[in-house]
């Protein structure tokens, strides 16, 4: 049996780095690269001890130290550099750190307004939108998670056929045409509904796409992540006839 | 039209309106007095509604105003809506939004480049509460995605303006700077060790 802890007190490398520096009360702009390297590696250990996914971004900032650990024990190059020009090779990671830290604390700053506005209630209940009255036109965000949401739905076993390219964008937008002439408003959702297949959607979802583009349709939605309508673009129509 | 009347308008659409009011829409729907007027009387009422005794504050949000319950009154609302005021924002999400609010248009890599990690399901969360937008695409190689924060982001936080966060300048640290907290510290463990104590006394001990 393994016990698997949940240790998210950090959220990044460059969050580390600021406790351990905080933690031994270092100055931070004149880091001990050796000691800071060797805490920052026992911590990594000790989180792969806890079984926690130790990101990537963990792993290149320890390349990083050990980088400037290994540069800070060469002997500076006399020859190319004055003395004067000769760079600091942990000034790259101080400035970051420095950069970072102002964001933690207007993150700090921005939490204590979210307590405070938290206090003070408004009134927050819109009045209730008669159906069919009003829409707002969906974003292509919405048009995307409406189309995953449809992925989703899709039987898996439907995967395992080998399908000939029998949708075509084309024809889809031939299809859709003509869907809308007979009826006025297309849900989004009914119209992924009869298709057999995933080419099937994502021609279907193109051909959505392609007629947008065109400005023959327009998709409207009632609320957010509700259904989303597609209706003919009158005035496009009307501007070009 | 007569002033109280005016003040009496603007305090009903006030209390209708669930989102903040701005100026120019009060002014549309008065048909007569022009901004600096419409200005006074906002401010008398925001006096009044201090000095009466009265539950509700005017507040500037967002660029308008929005009639807001006393923070006073917070727990006894909170147990009214059960879930109200349950969820806050994760620390990356604090985190992010912070580097968003300042470096706006900002694309993912930059924001990514100062916090060292990977800020996909940050940003997506962020989008999906309305408090950040893409806002278009930066006219250079690869035409990355640019965001920034939404008016939603000023209401959240209870923030008039962006102009209102502190200037990022302000957190430019001296060396003296970073010590200081652990000064406090110790301090506070000295007035610990003298609890009871005159707190005069701490401060001729910290010097």
């Amino acid at each position: 049996m393994s016990y698997k802890v949940k240790l998210d007190v950090f959220e990044g490398p460059l969050d580390l780095l600021l406790y351990l520096i905080k933690k031994n009360e270092i100055d931070i702009y004149d880091i001990p690269i050796a000691t800071i390297t060797e805490q920052y590696l026992e911590y990594l250990e000790l989180m792969r001890m806890l079984d926690l996914n130790i990101a990537g971004e963990f792993l290149v900032i320890a390349a990083t130290l050990i980088h400037i650990k290994s540069k800070m024990l060469l002997p500076p190059d006399e020859k190319e550099l004055l003395p004067e020009e000769e760079e600091d090779p942990r000034e790259e990671l101080v400035r970051r750190l420095v950069e970072y830290k102002k964001f933690k604390e207007v993150a700090g700053i921005l939490q204590d307004l979210e307590g405070q506005r938290k206090k003070m209630f408004t009134r927050d209940i819109p009045f209730e939108v008669e159906p069919g009255e009003v829409f707002f036109e969906a974003s292509l965000f919405d048009l995307i998670t409406a189309f995953t949401r449809v992925l989703k739905d899709v039987p898996k076993e439907m995967f395992q056929e080998i399908i000939k390219d029998e949708f075509t964008v084309e024809q889809k937008v031939h299809d859709l045409l003509h869907m809308l002439v007979v009826t006025p408003a297309i849900s989004l959702f009914e119209l992924f509904k009869n298709s057999k297949n995933k080419t099937e959607i994502i021609a279907m979802f193109l051909a959505v796409l392609e007629l947008i583009r065109l400005k023959e349709i327009i998709v409207v939605q009632k609320k957010n992540f509700s259904d989303i309508e597609i209706v003919r673009n009158e005035k496009h129509r009307l501007n070009t006839e | 039209m007569e002033k109280v009347q005016i003040k009496n308008i603007i305090e009903a659409m006030l209390f209708v309106s669930d989102k903040p009011l701005f100026l120019s829409e009060i002014k549309s729907v008065l048909e007569g007095p022009d901004a600096d007027e419409i200005k006074e009387v906002i401010a008398e009422l925001v006096g009044e509604f201090e000095t009466q005794g009265r539950p509700l504050r005017i507040k500037e949000i967002a660029g308008g105003y929005q009639i807001v319950t006393d923070p006073v009154f917070a727990p006894w609302l909170k147990k009214l809506y059960k879930t109200a005021g349950s969820d806050r924002l994760s620390g990356p999400g604090l985190e992010t939004l912070a580097i968003i609010a300042y470096k706006q248009p900002a694309t993912k890599p930059e924001i990514e480049a100062i916090r060292g990690v990977n800020v996909d399901g940050v940003l997506k969360t962020l989008i999906e509460k309305n408090l950040v937008k893409i806002m278009g695409r930066r006219e250079t190689v690869g035409r990355p995605i640019i965001y920034g924060t939404t008016q939603e982001f000023l209401q959240y936080f209870g923030l008039n303006s962006l102009q209102e966060l502190p200037k990022l300048e302000e957190f430019n640290f001296t060396e003296k700077d970073i010590e200081l907290p652990e000064h406090l510290q110790k301090e506070e463990e000295e007035f610990k060790q003298q609890e009871g104590g005159n707190p005069d006394v701490q401060a001729d001990g910290a010097s």
